[in-house]
């Protein structure tokens, strides 16, 4: 079990190889296998959240949330899917349509070209890229542009306003996660993501990292454009901030970036600070790669409680909190961590 | 071996065509009725009123001059990181000194109010 995708994809090479493909050739081939094997992952992760999203909403707010369509409401999400496809896609009067359609099509590849460097289990990354960590934060910074994209093009106020808030959000808050990720780079030395979390192999840093945790799993949040810090969105005031012009399938793939984020970020955050595919407690008979699942799912969890218990917060609460509070308390944390390690060092522990 | 570079770049293309295809399947399928009020700009209802893409709000470049600054910091932080325990006391010193300059800097801004939300 703990080996089954690793000897698969092993076994599928030496197929390969077998039948006299040339190295480069047959790597391509595995490679596009592993991405298959994160985009059915990913889709299928977001078709799953979005319905247990709802339930969860559902629960806490004393109602069933879905449960029409196939057993327990399971097949809500296929059929909106259906329904998101076949919907017209309306281009508003005076949109800059280039830019208008351009986003929607470009919003799920920063998050899928950040699963390259996610270590599923041991050996299970479809890349052991060596700057893992450095990747992750440049190329899901991206995303922001590509919002941006939305929120201009549309010609609708809403979207503009959204778009601004995006941009201002995304940035503040990119920060306080980039500082806090230092943290953990200053003890593990690497910025490989498989070698991070053979580092936590005694304590996860999430003990050594408290504050760190804490601000990478706010700025996450915020990250994501979740509520409590959905002000892009902010159904309530701007309709719904950079989406409020776009229907069908531009909407949907909107959403599904949101979830493939969501997912991201807390694989990122189980990597960083839970240890990843470690065991905790010796409970080694159980696989990796299921450990790495479940922490996520515990962190997503975390990620809608979070949402449907807070309300709201305002937009100078927002930008306060990331640079008056967040961003001195990371560069705080940078500045105790040298420290201890380098007392820790000289008296030899 | 195929070079890191060249996977990145596979899972850029395949990211581009998976959502450029969506779209294009859906514009495959969808039904077209095209309607002078559907195409309206959505404001709940009303007409909208004067040009959207106009310049607006200040405080927000001042934001993004602020995470210019600090972001261009990171660079410089992350290879001391990774380096940072071969590197020994005086370079711990010299990025303390170097942070102590950021910190006197996001001071500043504070006290000027560009952190104000107005």
């Amino acid at each position: 079990m703990e080996n089954l995708f690793v000897n698969t994809a092993g076994s599928i090479r030496n197929i390969m190889e077998n039948s006299g493909l040339s190295p480069l050739l047959s790597d391509a081939v595995l490679v596009m296998f592993k991405l298959l094997a994160i985009l059915v992952f990913v889709l299928i992760n977001a078709l799953w959240l979005v319905y247990m999203e709802r339930k969860i909403a559902g629960y806490i707010q004393c109602r069933y949330g879905p449960n029409r369509v196939g057993p327990k409401g399971l097949l809500q999400t296929t059929a909106d899917i259906g329904k998101l496809i076949s919907k017209e896609i309306i281009i508003p009067r005076g949109a800059d349509k280039i830019l208008f359609l351009l986003s929607p099509a470009l919003i799920f590849a920063p998050p899928l070209m950040v699963f390259m460097v996610v270590p599923f289990g041991e050996n299970m990354a479809a890349v052991e890229l060596n700057i893992g960590v450095f990747y992750f934060l440049a190329v899901a910074s991206l995303s922001t542009v590509i919002f941006w994209m939305a929120g201009w093009a549309s010609n609708n106020k809403y979207s503009l306003l959204g778009g601004m808030r995006v941009v201002a959000q995304m940035i503040s808050y990119e920060l306080p996660m980039v500082l806090a990720i230092l943290g953990v780079v200053m003890i593990t030395g690497t910025l490989n993501m498989s070698e991070i979390i053979r580092a936590q192999e005694n304590t996860w840093f999430i003990f050594t990292q408290p504050v760190a945790f804490l601000i990478y799993f706010i700025a996450g949040v915020a990250e994501c454009n979740r509520a409590p810090f959905d002000l892009a969105e902010g159904e309530s005031e701007i309709v719904a901030g950079p989406f409020t012009e776009y229907s069908g399938m531009g909407f949907a793939m909107f959403f599904l970036a949101e979830y493939a984020n969501m997912v991201l970020v807390s694989f990122m955050a189980a990597t960083l600070f839970l240890g990843g595919w470690l065991a905790p407690f010796g409970l080694t008979f159980i696989p990796g790669w299921i450990w790495m699942l479940l922490k996520v799912y515990v962190l997503i969890f975390l990620f809608m409680w979070l949402r449907w218990t807070y309300p709201r917060i305002r937009v100078d609460q927002l930008m306060g909190f990331g640079w008056k509070v967040l961003v001195p308390l990371s560069l705080a944390n940078i500045f105790v961590t040298g420290v201890a390690i380098k007392v820790l060092d000289m008296i030899g522990w | 071996m195929l070079p890191e570079g060249g996977v990145i770049l596979i899972f850029l293309i395949v990211g581009v065509v998976f959502g450029a295809g969506g779209l294009a399947a859906s514009f495959l399928i969808h039904p077209r009725r095209k309607n002078a009020v559907k195409e309206e700009p959505y404001e709940c209802g009303p007409p909208t009123q004067g040009p959207t893409w106009v310049r607006f709000r200040a405080q927000y470049f001042v934001y993004a001059l602020l995470f210019v600054i600090f972001d261009v910091e990171t660079i410089y932080l992350y290879p001391w990181a990774v380096k940072f325990n071969s590197l020994g006391l005086f370079a711990f010193i010299e990025m303390i000194i170097f942070l102590f300059i950021l910190v006197v800097g996001l001071w500043y801004a504070w006290k000027k109010g560009a952190l104000e939300w107005r």
